[in-house]
């Protein structure tokens, strides 16, 4: 009887419960884990980088870290419906995804944007907080770019010559977007995305090496004909030698430098770095959030965050090759490209050994559209995850 | 979806996990091999060391009344790292300032330039981390201003600092005699190694003359440290250790307010008197001296200037002024670096000189009213006569030929035109005895030697200057001659001899050197410690100013003592003679006009006057006197140049000097209680308040403790 009972109760709700309760099983909670430690990690790297100029100046030196909780917050639920979604419905709304990032970075370039630090890169929304459209372009970009690059085909092992002509051209347009803000990291993340998810749709040897070859002539190009601003060659030549002019460009790469070897093996302790304190790094809880960690938490806690970083990427490499179909690997290989190279250039010119763009950490780094953008792309492995190919 | 596309996810798997491999071995190099050399590089990063100034010492008078003291100033300031980090460099902020401060924007921007090749004065040497004056003798409205609207002035900040002050205590100048700071230059600091400086312009000051220069490194102090952690704005974020400064010793004198202030009115009244008479009087000077100890009680020059216009940083105009022949170089201090004839002052050396050399003492000499020397008429002054009478009465009346006559004899025997081997000169050598022809190494400096025209001498400056004289003895004084053709012809005569024979010491150089006249050259202060070796009994005393070093925590740090410098090769006998004589000069002699009426039963002033002619100009007066004449304790000399007679001059001014010492007029308190100097120094309370001396006056700004208990 009371089994019985129980039956009962059970198959009354049992078919939604079950559903999602599979559902929830199958998602990929090693990825989820690595993210959630990384935002743990992240929240008090950016108390801890912040509290201390706020109590300075009067301020709720708890001000930032709430707003970025909140952020998390909001992100897990745009990922969480993101995951939700069937991703193979997202190659019939890819065209409007790719518009609707397009008139963003096209907004920003209006009055209607606003300029900090030298970028015109947001939108102002009233009561402190501002849009990123470039973040949520990352996301348009990959999803378009699946969509034109992962057509299925018959016969054919990779996309023509067509298609990948087509793909270029509409990369170009928010790379070109992008750069008259100017934000250099952004449009740097597209080209390797183009470049990495040209690469997987098996695209012939020839346009990815060609791509690869004009990418950097493009650089090259631009190095020679002073096409980017002073302040980006200054930090460009920066990277070279930063010990040269201590106060002027290459200040920050050395100060982040200091900061990050004077950790040592175990660190100051959270909340003990002086470097830290002291504000001697700019923009530390945002792109230079990774110093406060090799300050604080010395070797070990910025390998913990190199490694967990490597595991997201692991894993979303795993939901790539088990994909159900073409879209989906191509969707989760143009995540793991975007944030791949993130996490490369925002932790390799930390440490000085990349010349300093203006890139966030992923899931570390303070920033609304960046935390938001990172969360969706979670939400994309995971719905890729979530509808992979049962007999892989 | 084919195997291509998964060798190419193989492919990205390879290429993320070497990367992310690069950056662990970056992370590894970075914070393990060569974490021990960033954690240094980080611990220099955040920390800078702030100079704090050391408060100057005061100079006190000797009961401990000050000469130089403290005074807060507001000083504005500007902070060059905030300033430059402003949008526009922060030229709209110091053009606001300029304004504020009614200064030209030029001088207040260039103010604040780092010093550097190709950068023109003023500019800033020191560190860009410590807020750069502008102005520090800021009026307190402006500062005011600037505080109120710190909004309008970020990075500019107006403060009190330590400026140096002269209170004129009893009327107490004393400008040379103090002497004066000045900004420390790069040679001064390599010369002096130890040095401490801020880096502060306007608190980074040495003393340049004066007792400042003397004492500078009593009085200057240590300045601390302070180790602040700084942001990487270069605001102060905490301070990681302090090493405090260190104040300035003070500078105890035996220079006492009452009696400096006494002789300054004196010489400014006796200036003013011989002006009514016709004369220039464009200088004076004044020596009052301890016979006793050789400690200097008042020295003062005329004319004199305010030392607070060094304060703040004096301007090319007004130090220009201070050097300036029109304004009668006020920075000189006639005292000890002005060279005078002594006239007949000098006679306390030629008359013990005439004595060692055969004359007798007790003798009864012929005063006629002029005397041949050579084929020369050497007269008194004035041309009185004054039949034949001792040497007692030659010095009280002054009589000039018994001195030409000894010094002629002296001369003669000594081959005249063509002098034996080691002629005697027993002139010379009892003037080189009294300290004449060189400094007495008093504490202060730029002290000059005066001068004793010696054989050796002459014949220096006959080397020196005969190529001018033979031109002039050949065109004579073609210039001259338009207005004064018989000064001209006189010169061109002159020189026509000098030029062929200028070295020869003559007669007339011996009999005029007798009566302090010719080329012979003293300072005040010569003249001063010869008396006071006179009125001592044949003490030749260095002497000095300054008394004690008093360190901040009220401990003696060091004592000063005059030297002596010599004795007096003069027997007792023939010093208590001329003590005698000079002791009815006032009475009876030269300067019975001057202190006719004067209490002698109170203070017996002995003394002697000089009138030393100077050519082309109106005569020097000379008093040189001590007192009490039986028992000296103290010498007082004054000088006036351009201004008649010892008698009628300088006399007068001594007399008042003595009266305000011993309280001698009516409603005139004596400076000195009792006719005493304090033997005792003024001791610093352990509230910093200056104590004087038991019976020498109440502390400075202390109220009676009886009022205190009271209140409790």
């Amino acid at each position: 009887m009371i089994s019985g009972y129980g039956d009962t109760f059970g198959r009354r709700r049992s078919w939604p419960g079950r559903l999602a309760e599979s559902s929830l099983r199958r998602l990929d909670w090693t990825l989820i884990g690595a993210v959630g430690v990384l935002s743990i990690i992240g929240s008090l790297l950016v108390f801890s980088a912040t509290r201390a100029s706020l109590a300075e100046a009067g301020a709720d030196p708890e001000s930032f870290i709430k707003k970025h909780l909140l952020n998390l917050a909001i992100g897990l639920l745009l990922g969480g419906v993101t995951a939700a979604l069937d991703y193979r419905l997202l190659r019939a709304y890819a065209p409007i995804v790719y518009a609707a990032a397009c008139i963003g970075l096209v907004v920003v370039l209006t009055p209607l944007g606003a300029t900090i630090n030298g970028s015109h890169s947001w939108i102002p929304l009233g009561g402190g907080f501002q849009l990123q459209p470039s973040e949520f372009a990352k996301v348009g970009m990959v999803v378009l770019l699946a969509m034109l690059l992962g057509e299925p085909r018959d016969g054919e092992v990779g996309p023509g010559r067509r298609d990948i002509l087509i793909a270029l051209a509409l990369a170009a347009l928010p790379a070109a977007l992008v750069m008259l803000q100017p934000d250099l990291g952004t449009t740097l993340v597209f080209g390797m995305v183009t470049i990495g998810m040209l690469g997987v749709s098996g695209a012939p040897k020839r346009w990815v090496f060609g791509l690869v070859g004009a990418a950097a002539s493009a650089a090259l190009a631009v190095w020679w004909l002073h096409l980017l601003k002073p302040y980006q060659i200054n930090r460009f030549t920066a990277f070279a030698d930063p010990s040269k002019d201590p106060r002027g460009a290459g200040y920050n790469a050395q100060q982040a430098r200091i900061t990050v070897g004077s950790g040592g093996l175990l660190g100051k302790g959270l909340f003990h770095g002086e470097q830290t304190t002291g504000h001697f790094v700019p923009e530390q809880h945002t792109d230079f959030i990774f110093t406060v960690a090799g300050e604080e938490l010395g070797f070990v806690g910025a390998a913990l965050i190199t490694v967990l970083l490597g595991v997201v990427l692991w894993r979303g490499l795993r939901i790539a090759t088990q994909a159900a179909d073409l879209f989906g690997m191509l969707v989760a290989g143009g995540v793991v490209c975007w944030l791949a190279f993130q996490t490369f250039e925002n932790i390799g010119m930390t440490v000085g050994i990349m010349p300093i763009t203006g890139l966030p950490l992923p899931f570390v780094s303070y920033g609304g559209s960046a935390t938001f953008a990172n969360m969706i792309a979670l939400g994309l492995l995971e719905a890729v995850h979530l509808r992979r190919n049962p007999y892989e | 979806m084919g195997s291509r596309s998964h060798l190419r996810l193989m492919v990205l798997h390879v290429l993320v996990m070497s990367l992310l491999l690069s950056l662990g071995g970056r992370l590894w190099y970075l914070q393990v091999m060569n974490g021990a050399h960033y954690r240094r590089v980080a611990a220099d990063n955040g920390i800078r060391d702030i100079v704090v100034p050391a408060p100057r010492g005061q100079i006190l008078d000797d009961v401990g009344r000050p000469l130089v003291r403290n005074r807060t100033a507001l000083v504005v300031s500007a902070d060059r790292t905030t300033l430059v980090r402003q949008k526009d460099g922060g030229k709209a902020v110091l053009r606001r300032l300029a304004a504020v401060l009614g200064m030209p924007y030029d001088q207040v921007a260039a103010k604040i330039q780092l010093c550097g090749p190709g950068i023109k004065r003023p500019c800033w040497t020191g560190s860009p981390y410590q807020p750069i004056p502008v102005d520090d003798h800021a009026d307190p409205q402006k500062a005011l201003q600037i505080r109120e609207r710190q909004e309008d002035f970020p990075g500019i900040s107006a403060q009190l600092q330590a400026v140096r002050d002269y209170p004129r205590t009893d009327g107490a100048g004393a400008a040379q005699t103090l002497g004066y700071l000045q900004p420390i230059t790069q040679e001064e600091l390599n010369k002096r190694k130890g040095i401490k400086v801020t880096g502060y312009s306007g608190v980074d000051l040495i003393g340049r003359d004066g007792l400042e220069a003397v004492y500078d490194s009593d009085l200057r102090g240590s300045p601390g440290i302070r180790r602040v952690l700084v942001d990487s704005q270069g605001r102060v974020t905490g301070i990681a250790s302090e090493q405090p400064a260190v104040s300035g010793g003070n500078l105890v004198t035996s220079i006492d307010a009452r009696i400096q202030g006494d002789v300054e009115t004196a010489l400014s009244h006796a200036m003013q008197a011989a002006r009514q008479r016709g004369t220039p009087a464009d200088s004076a000077a004044s020596v009052v001296m301890d016979v006793r100890t050789g400690r200097v009680m008042a020295l003062a020059s005329y004319p004199t200037y305010d030392p607070s216009v060094w304060t703040g940083g004096i301007s090319q105009n007004e130090y220009d002024s201070l050097l300036s022949k029109g304004k009668g170089q006020p920075l000189i201090s006639r005292a000890t670096e002005g060279q005078f004839a002594p006239g007949s002052t000098f006679k306390i050396s030629s008359l013990p000189a005439a004595v060692k050399d055969g004359y007798s003492l007790y003798g009864i000499y012929p005063c006629p009213s002029s005397y041949m020397v050579g084929a020369r008429a050497f007269s008194n002054f004035e041309g009185e006569s004054g039949g034949d009478i001792n040497l007692h009465r030659a010095l009280v009346m002054s009589c000039d030929t018994i001195f030409y006559r000894f010094a002629y004899e002296e001369w003669q025997r000594d081959g005249a035109m063509h002098p034996v081997k080691n002629p005697k000169d027993p002139m010379m050598k009892m003037a080189k005895a009294y300290g004449f022809g060189s400094p007495t190494g008093i504490d202060l400096v730029g002290e000059a030697g005066g001068r004793i025209p010696s054989r050796a001498w002459k014949t220096a400056y006959w080397n020196a200057t005969k190529e001018s004289d033979c031109r002039h003895g050949k065109t004579g004084y073609p210039n001259l001659e338009k207005t004064d053709p018989a000064r001209a012809a006189y010169l061109k005569t002159m020189a026509a001899e000098n030029c062929v024979d200028g070295y020869v010491f003559r007669a007339g150089d011996a009999a005029n050197f007798a009566v302090g006249q010719g080329d012979v050259l003293v300072t005040p202060l010569q003249l001063a410690r010869a008396y006071a070796a006179v009125a001592n009994g044949g003490t030749l005393w260095s002497p000095r100013i300054a008394k004690a070093v008093l360190a901040p925590n009220g401990t003696v740090a060091r004592r000063i003592d005059p030297v002596k410098a010599g004795t007096l090769p003069i027997d007792p006998k023939i010093l208590a003679y001329m003590r005698s004589a000079l002791a009815d000069v006032p009475k009876s002699g030269t300067a019975a006009g001057a202190f006719s009426g004067f209490p002698f039963d109170k203070l017996a002033v002995a003394g002697k006057t000089g009138t030393a002619e100077v050519f082309g100009k109106k005569d020097t007066s000379w008093f040189a006197s001590y007192a009490p004449a039986k028992n000296p304790h103290y010498v007082v000399v004054a000088m006036v140049t351009q201004a008649g007679t010892g008698a009628t001059t300088a006399a007068p001014a001594v007399r008042e000097i003595w009266e305000g010492m011993y309280g001698l007029r009516n409603g005139v308190t004596a400076a000195l209680p009792g006719g005493n100097v304090p033997d005792k120094l003024p001791t610093l309370a352990p509230d910093g308040t200056v104590v004087p001396p038991q019976g020498f006056g109440e502390p400075v700004g202390k109220a009676p403790a009886v009022a205190g208990r009271r209140r409790r």
